[in-house]
């Protein structure tokens, strides 16, 4: 068959295909442009390894100019401010404005550039070229996206209930911004450091529940209603196995402080999700629940109830649940970090790059797994999803708590090396995770399908090939 | 209470609190109440923090705004007629009455309990860094009975839930 001949379908596919990547329209540019590009990129290399060797040198340590940690600058000036004899108050408050402004830019850019990453990488997985006609690589396309939503009529559907239809989109946004408070993000880098932090991260995290089962009802509208009660359900299910898990990390860590915690990993060298793999997964897959994120997303399914608690709100306010969503997914990223992948340190390479690097690298991490999740699984359904949160996790979660326990008392008390007993407990998890987990889903009738491996939709389709097609039309 | 940030603090806290349980009263749409009985237990959570007890700060915010207010949600959404509009009824008087003798009581107890007060110095040295250790030590130490008595009750109370609402099989096998 000669496809070579044949003309594009449509236009757009015509202006797919006519799509050069920069490297190629980098080649076209006059001579120079070039040299000029070329002499910008050796004077990036060249700050970039004169940052690399202060760093490295140590010439930088402790100074309110070390970039490892911001939070240097901030007691330098917390210092300076109590030199001049001002009131405790005005440190008091100047650090909190500069924590909080910390706070708000970061999960604000990422609500500027996450949709644009979200979409992208989905499209990659789904073998779409995904946003890419708003500026370059479609980065701009999120601006786009919100000049579109704020452009929206407000409607407010007949018989919905003013007030409580007002309120959701505001109130869900408090406790994804106010979770962001116990995070570590270098050794003594966090909002508040608080005595609390496990607690207080699940306590914030159950606030959302309200807002989301408001905007549902106060729709008036029977597919939100739907959405709201499932979503709810969800939530109060799923709550229960984090709680268990987050209980684990905190008796095998002996501490409710996030830096503790960091700190426990730091100590013997080596992350929690070895030492409790069950816990870690199941703190996973339950939050991906409370964030309504695929494959757990039945609160707003969109093939079932249309879109769920939001169903009813448009332009902006959908815009804020939308954000909201993004905002969560890198807030439960960043918790998944601290608890099971270490936090901001890395194995010693937190003393040469600052720690808020190495955690948002992290973040990154999880936050692909969740889109990689989303692009992959189909959704599950509403029964099949709380049975798996009431018969497997939870007696599961509990019988790893129990293990967790008496390990925790072995490490603490038995005078043995931290290397031979710390071993011990993951050697003893793993073999929890292995055998309990087959054990159980025999028990309840959990069977693997016979035969998935083959990716039958996908075959008939034209799957992989009708991508190769399409790359090998000129 | 020495510094002005933290009788500041009080008084505004104190101000959210009371407005959120007047609210609760007259409200008439039961959702409504519920958002503001919510807004309420946020405001008790802030005055716990002023007083340094974080972990019982954190766990109103966790039980009682969290959970109590969904299982609430619940409870309205499972009964009908539970939205209409929530008019007088003849219990105004008794819960009034109720509600007195209550504010007698816990009246009567801060009046009467000496209340050891620290100033200054003493404060700060008495001051614990974190009150979840000590609340540990005593629930499963010195009141390690009426914990484990309130567990078996909480867990009799669950047994009962699952029993009254499990499904009756047809053939009238009452097992």
């Amino acid at each position: 068959m000669s496809r070579a001949a044949l003309p594009p379908a449509t236009p757009m596919a015509r202006q797919i295909l006519d799509h050069r990547s920069l490297l190629q329209r980098a080649r076209t540019l006059p001579g120079e442009a070039r040299v000029a590009l070329a002499l910008l990129g050796i004077m990036t290399v060249a700050a970039l390894a004169a940052v690399g060797y202060l760093v490295i040198a140590g010439t930088l340590d402790g100074r309110w100019y070390d970039i490892r940690d911001l939070g240097n600058g901030t007691s330098h000036l917390v210092y300076w401010m109590e030199r001049q004899g001002w009131h405790p108050a005005i440190p008091y408050l100047t650090t909190g404005l500069l924590g909080g402004l910390g706070i708000l830019s970061l999960v604000g850019g990422w609500l500027v550039i996450g949709s644009w990453v979200e979409r992208r990488l989905l499209a990659k997985f789904q073998i779409r070229q995904g946003p890419n006609r708003n500026g370059p690589f479609g980065l701009l396309q999120p601006i786009a996206d919100a000049l579109k939503l704020i452009q929206k009529e407000a409607l407010i559907p007949i018989g919905a209930d003013r007030l409580l239809y007002y309120l959701p989109p505001v109130l869900i946004f408090i406790p994804a911004m106010l979770g962001w408070a116990p995070v570590p993000w270098a050794a003594r880098m966090s909002y508040v450091d608080m005595n609390v932090g496990v607690v207080y991260a699940i306590a914030i995290s159950s606030l959302g529940v309200l807002a989301v089962f408001l905007a549902g009802w106060s729709s008036n509208n029977h597919y939100a209603l739907l959405g709201a009660m499932r979503t709810v359900a969800m939530m109060v299910s799923y709550e229960i196995p984090i709680s268990m898990t987050l209980l684990s990390v905190v008796v095998l860590t002996g501490s409710l402080q996030l830096s503790q915690i960091v700190a426990w990993q730091q100590q013997y060298h080596v992350w929690l999700i070895i030492v409790l793999p069950l816990a870690a997964f199941t703190f996973l897959f339950a939050s991906t629940a409370e964030i309504n994120r695929t494959p757990n997303d039945i609160g707003e399914a969109e093939s079932e109830i249309v879109a769920g608690f939001h169903t009813e709100y448009s332009g902006m306010k959908a815009g804020l649940f939308l954000a909201v969503e993004l905002g969560n997914a890198i807030l439960v990223g960043a918790m998944m970090a601290t608890f099971f992948l270490g936090g901001y340190t890395l194995f010693g390479l937190e003393t040469w790059i600052p720690g808020y690097l190495i955690l948002a690298t992290k973040i990154g991490a999880v936050y692909f797994v969740f889109v990689w999740l989303r692009g992959t699984l189909p959704r599950f359904r509403l029964d099949q999803l709380m049975g798996f949160a009431w018969k497997f996790l939870i007696p599961l979660a509990i019988v790893q708590l129990l293990v967790v326990a008496v390990e925790a008392l072995v490490i603490e008390q038995s005078g043995l090396p931290g290397v031979a007993t710390v071993s011990g407990a993951i050697l003893v998890n793993a073999l929890l995770t292995f055998f309990g987990v087959r054990a159980w889903a025999n028990a309840i009738g959990y069977r693997p399908e016979a035969g998935a491996s083959t990716p039958i939709l996908t075959t008939a389709v034209g799957g992989l090939r009708a991508a190769a097609r399409l790359q090998a039309v000129p | 209470m020495e510094s002005p940030g933290i009788i500041l603090a009080f008084w505004v806290l104190s101000a959210i609190t009371v407005a959120g349980c007047l609210l609760v009263m007259v409200a008439r749409n039961l959702l409504h109440a519920l958002v503001f009985l919510v807004l309420a237990f946020l405001g008790m959570a802030g005055l716990f923090v002023t007083l340094s007890a974080d972990f019982i700060a954190v766990a109103q915010i966790l039980i009682y705004a969290g959970s109590i207010a969904v299982l609430m949600v619940f409870a309205i959404m499972l009964t009908p007629l539970a939205v209409r509009d929530n008019a007088n009824s003849l219990y105004v008087l008794p819960a009034l009455a109720a509600g007195l003798g209550m504010a007698a009581i816990i009246g009567f107890v801060a009046v009467s309990t000496p209340w050891a007060e620290l100033q200054g110095d003493a404060l700060k040295h008495n001051d614990p860094v974190t009150t979840v250790a000590a609340i540990g030590d005593l629930l499963l130490g010195r009141y390690v009975l009426p914990f484990e008595v309130a567990s078996i009750l909480l867990f009799f109370a669950l047994l009962g839930a699952i029993v009254l609402v499990r499904e009756r099989r047809n053939d009238g096998d009452p097992s």
